[in-house]
């Protein structure tokens, strides 16, 4: 299966909704109208785009309608509409490719409670390993009653080492005695889990900003990317939260999750645009292999996909 | 919570309060602005349109127009249209029949279940119940042990018998809650996706096994647009009573709370607002109507005052404010006081008038540690008779706290001030025979 249908069997409902419903409101109208604008207002602004980038986008597309249509004819939106989400996502990617290629190569996963994290690890764990890479986990959120124990779990099912102190510890120095570890002993990739956070605690903030510093002490470098994971249910909240991870600890990707529900995700689209966060993954199922590296141009063709299309 | 759609509302009901007349163009310009408000606070899309619907609806209507004042009429209408959409009157969970009651939390992934059980347990106990908590997420690694440890911590019983059937689980938690004297038994159940049909049905063997008076729902404080479609589903699978918002210390804008209560008619019954146990309120609409259009909440704020201050001690207190005897020992008692009550800043937000004095101003908490470390390198004499502490006694208290001289001298400065006024409020006792009951230092 190429990785466009794989992609667009993940969005199917994202894509059933979404892209059915764009397709549907085109064919409503014989012509490009201030109604047809509307209704796709109203469409991206029910995918959680938010009114900023909605009426951005919209704003671009009616732009290049005037360059393009003399006839009026609905059916180009949608095509300029797919272009167009596309430029908004490229950029951000296509800057700032992964930047995985050091020995050990270091992953600090963040975010709020209840986002995902410890799934995605897993998940990406998975995905590395398909790659023949060493991988070594670091347990990192030593606040949450029982998070060692998720991720020792999961580092069970998968056979990779999990590096822990146990509950209360300081998770800087978790992180560093396992970039340490994974140094000594020749890992490809560290993976660090933290507690997951609200952005607008401070002493939380500075925790991670220390497990941060605390890694730059073992490797100046370290962490080659700070990876956001955000819930795909998440709604404009998710640009605040991207905004502030940034700022304190050096988010270098996104990955959403939680996308197999009817949650469109739409949100990645203001942080893309706004603060050029590139997105990395897409977490599309509850499976192990459920995650998907990000190719901007398939994920806007997926998103706004009918099911005429094909491969 | 609820603080930028506050903010917003603020500066808008600013710009329309001044108008000396309001024209159908000048209502239409400002409910596109409360649309625009409310869709970036994740209000769903629909809920929005009804109300802006019926909000001008009534806007329109000639006593608007005709109004003196017709800026405050809209606001009106906003306020009571709030209050239809959160819910009127305030709801509580139905305890009724024969203990032990159960009670069925479920809700998606990463929602805030256990957490919330936790703190319902706790909730529940400081009101004379005798809670049980059942561990029925079998999928999630580790989620049995983290109820454990969240039990353990708050020393309240887990029944977490380490086997797969999650009905099963629930159904032998009531058999060891009449055993060992339970009342209620809070059935903690697996996140799941509303589409999971299989996932879905598993919550409704449940419900017939156990026949709970009270299902809730909890849902992240922070969802966007689909919010209401997960709340719908699992209404309609479930028909729940209540629901829960957790994550609301974010400062997410809350809008996913106004589309819940609106699509499923279902009344909000708790607000998680904080990682520590005790983070929970009960949820006022009419109270959060207020406090979402920046009119504070000085109810919640004085309950939650009774609540933790205890009452002797506040009289005891009351007594020697009018004796004039207050003391620097008093005052270390208001701030441990104060602090019992929650973060500043969440009992600042509850003032009226407030919320937008305090935008970009810091609350510094670490200060108000340096102010009791001051105090506590005191002597008790110290304490008592501050008019002792003289120059050497402050050096020796500033190295004893770690903070400096002047420091210290700005503290002895404020509770003369403070002396000063709590003068003025004993006379004013004389004069009217009454005594706040629950006096702050600040």
């Amino acid at each position: 299966m190429g990785l466009f249908s794989k992609l667009k069997n993940g969005l199917t409902k994202t894509r059933a909704k979404l892209g059915g419903q764009i397709r549907s409101i085109i064919s409503s109208h014989s012509k490009i109208s201030e109604e047809l604008y509307d209704e796709l207002e109203e469409t991206l602004i029910t995918a959680d785009v938010g009114i900023d980038s909605t009426l951005a986008i919209l704003e671009t597309l009616r732009e290049k309608v005037r360059k393009v249509s003399t006839n009026g004819d609905p059916e180009i939106i949608y095509d300029l509409l797919t272009d167009t989400i596309d430029e908004v996502m490229r950029p951000a990617a296509e800057e700032k490719p992964l930047n995985l290629g050091h020995t050990p190569s270091v992953i600090l996963i963040v975010g709020v409670n209840g986002s995902g994290k410890t799934t995605t690890i897993a998940k990406l764990t998975y995905h590395f390993l398909k790659q023949n890479k060493k991988v070594l986990l670091a347990a990192a959120d030593t606040f949450r009653a029982a998070a060692t124990e998720q991720i020792v779990e999961w580092g069970d099912r998968l056979g990779v080492q999990v590096i822990q102190q146990g509950h209360g510890a300081d998770p800087a120095a978790v992180a560093f005695d396992a970039l340490q570890s994974a140094k000594a002993r020749g890992f490809d990739i560290l993976i660090v889990d933290t507690a997951g956070r609200l952005h607008n605690k401070a002493n939380l903030m500075h925790e991670l900003e220390k497990i941060y510093r605390a890694m730059k002490k073992q490797d100046p470098e370290a962490p080659h990317e700070v990876f956001l994971v955000l819930d795909g249910t998440t709604g404009q909240n998710a640009l605040q939260q991207a905004k502030i991870f940034q700022e304190t600890s050096g988010v270098t990707g996104l990955v959403i999750t939680k996308l197999d529900g009817t949650a469109k995700g739409g949100a990645v689209i203001p942080i893309c645009r706004e603060l050029g966060i590139p997105l990395r993954f897409i977490g599309i199922g509850e499976k192990m292999e459920d995650l998907e590296p990000f190719d901007p141009s398939a994920f806007a063709r997926a998103l706004l996909a009918s099911d005429e299309d094909s491969e | 919570m609820f603080d930028q759609l506050t903010e917003r509302f603020e500066s808008f009901f600013k710009k329309i309060r001044g108008h000396g007349k309001l024209s159908e163009d000048n209502i239409r310009d400002s409910m596109r602005e409360v649309r625009r408000i409310l869709l970036e606070a994740d209000v769903n899309f629909k809920v929005v349109k009804d109300f802006i619907g019926r909000v001008q609806e009534k806007a329109l209507g000639q006593e608007v127009i005709k109004s003196i004042t017709p800026g405050q009429q809209v606001i009106k209408i906003i306020h009571d249209e709030l209050i239809v959409l959160l819910g009127e009157g305030q709801s509580r969970l139905d305890l009724s029949g024969l203990p032990p009651i159960p009670l069925m939390i479920v809700g998606l992934q990463g929602s805030g279940k256990t957490t919330f059980c936790a703190k319902l347990a706790l909730h529940l106990r400081r009101k004379g119940k005798f809670p049980l908590l059942a561990a029925a997420d079998v999928y999630r690694p580790a989620a049995i042990d983290q109820l454990k440890q969240l039990g353990k911590q708050l020393d309240i019983p887990v029944w977490a018998p380490g086997q797969a059937n999650p009905v099963q689980i629930c159904k032998d938690a009531l058999v060891e809650a009449r055993k060992t004297g339970r009342d209620v038994v809070l059935m903690d159940t697996a996140g799941r996706l509303h589409i999971d049909q299989e996932m879905m049905d598993e919550l409704v063997k449940i419900r017939e096994a156990v026949k709970p008076p009270e299902i809730l729902y909890v849902a992240d404080g922070m969802g966007g647009q689909d919010a209401v479609k997960a709340a719908l589903e699992f209404a309609a699978k479930l028909d729940f009573n209540g629901v829960v918002l957790t994550k609301m210390d974010g400062d997410s804008k809350g809008g996913a709370a106004l589309s819940i209560r609106a699509v499923t008619g279902k009344p909000i019954r708790f607000i998680g607002n904080g990682e520590k146990p005790d983070a929970l309120e009960e949820f006022h609409p009419d109270r959060m109507a207020s406090r979402i259009l920046g009119m504070g909440d000085i109810v919640t704020l004085v309950e939650k005052a009774q609540e933790t201050v205890d009452q002797e001690s506040a009289e005891k207190l009351a007594e020697k404010i009018a004796r004039q005897e207050f003391t620097l020992e008093d005052f270390l008692d208001q701030f441990k006081q104060i602090k019992k009550m929650g973060s500043l800043d969440q009992i600042l937000g509850m003032v009226p008038g407030l919320g937008k004095q305090l935008k970009g101003m810091e609350l510094d908490e670490k200060e108000l540690k340096h102010t009791e470390a001051i105090i506590l390198s005191m002597t008790l004499e110290e304490r008592r008779k501050p008019h002792l502490i003289n120059g050497s006694r402050r050096k020796r208290i500033a190295i004893g706290s770690g903070t400096s001289v002047q420091q210290v001298n700005q503290l002895l400065k404020q509770y003369e001030q403070l002396r000063g006024m709590m003068k003025s409020m004993g006379k004013m006792k004389g004069r009217r025979g009454k005594m706040p009951k629950i006096p702050f230092p600040m």
